[in-house]
């Protein structure tokens, strides 16, 4: 092993700069964009393009790439469609290597979509889902290569899986 | 300043009505409220449908008291800022929320330093009242825990490592 500051990164390639991987980190409005902003240094090494659904939001990534897209939830059929063709289209443009999001639907279809095109996918469930996963979580866990939840009680051996949370 | 939000999402009518009522049995001038779109027009309280992340940021940081729905937007902007708060979850049936997620999550939150739960409306007006006698939260770090960043980072460097590998 080297001396390298991310352990696990032991062969680093010399021109890495040049190879910096591409991460789309897709969030809904509120407690859930507040979430993904609080796990921004875990992207240091990747070049960040942020979705989510209030163009306000778009001052808090200064320098990155943003997108806002429409919010749905699983009450509004219409509009849901709206978004997965939305999110589909992003992710179709983007080709990220990865793509992580801390819900709700955007992140779902976003993550449904970038396991179709072979991105490495990343659900982690909202920490507001204290006593079950959340609906979108749920769905979301068939296609998420890491896929967790922020409360060990909802762990389990197949997961999802607990690894600390954003607090 | 007291600042009193409901959410980016669905409106909190009772909440907003019971602070207002309280606010002007109390002669309180000194209200702000980010209240969404809901049907009570609060007679006393100054009050606005929206903010943006950055503004209601900044109304955070500026208020000495924070009162919110449960919503972990709310809960983890107030705990960047170490400001003390009085939360009041939003119910499935009075049709405020699409499940009962908000009083798990003041279950759980309400045990930390800075949180104080109110039940109901006359449970709010009598924590309003002890307003000077909350104590401050200990200013959280703005990112996630560091066993979280580290399993996302690794779970990047490792996936970047088997592509790397492959090719």
């Amino acid at each position: 092993m080297t001396n390298s500051p991310v352990p696990t990164r032991s062969s680093v390639p010399t021109n890495r700069e040049a190879t910096r991987k591409k991460l789309l980190a897709v969030a809904s409005g509120g407690g859930h964009w507040v979430q993904l902003l609080r796990l921004a240094p875990a992207f240091t090494n990747c070049e960040v393009v942020f979705v989510t659904v209030q163009e306000g939001c778009r001052a808090d990534v200064e320098g990155h790439k943003f997108y806002s897209v429409h919010d749905a939830t699983r009450h509004t059929k219409i509009r849901l469609i709206r978004t997965a063709l939305e999110l589909s289209w992003i992710v179709c443009k983007e080709r990220p290597n990865f793509i992580i999001s801390t819900g709700a639907a955007p992140g779902y279809f976003a993550i449904v979509m970038g396991n179709l095109l072979g991105a490495k996918t990343i659900w982690i469930d909202s920490i507001a889902n204290v006593e079950e996963l959340s609906l979108s979580g749920r769905l979301a866990g068939r296609y998420a290569d890491l896929w967790l939840t922020q409360w060990p009680h909802l762990a389990t051996e197949e997961g999802p899986h607990f690894h600390g949370a954003v607090l | 300043m007291i600042f009193l939000t409901v959410g980016s999402a669905d409106p909190f009518d009772r909440m907003v009505r019971a602070v207002d009522e309280w606010a002007a049995s109390r002669g309180r001038t000194d209200v702000f409220a980010q209240i969404g779109k809901g049907r009570y027009h609060p007679r006393y309280i100054q009050a606005v449908p929206f903010l943006s992340p950055a503004e209601f940021r900044e109304r955070v940081r500026a208020a000495r008291l924070l009162v919110a729905h449960a919503g972990m937007g709310s809960i983890i902007t107030a705990l960047e800022a170490g400001r003390p708060m009085i939360i009041m979850p939003k119910l499935a049936e009075l049709g405020e929320h699409r499940n009962d997620h908000q009083v798990a999550t003041a279950k759980r939150l309400g045990q930390r330093q800075g949180i104080i739960v109110a039940w109901d409306e006359r449970d709010l007006a009598i924590k309003l009242d002890l307003d000077g006698e909350l104590c401050t939260p200990a200013t959280i770090a703005p990112e996630a825990s560091p066993e979280l960043i580290v399993a996302i980072r690794g779970f990047i460097a490792k996936s970047d490592e088997m592509e790397g590998a492959k090719s």
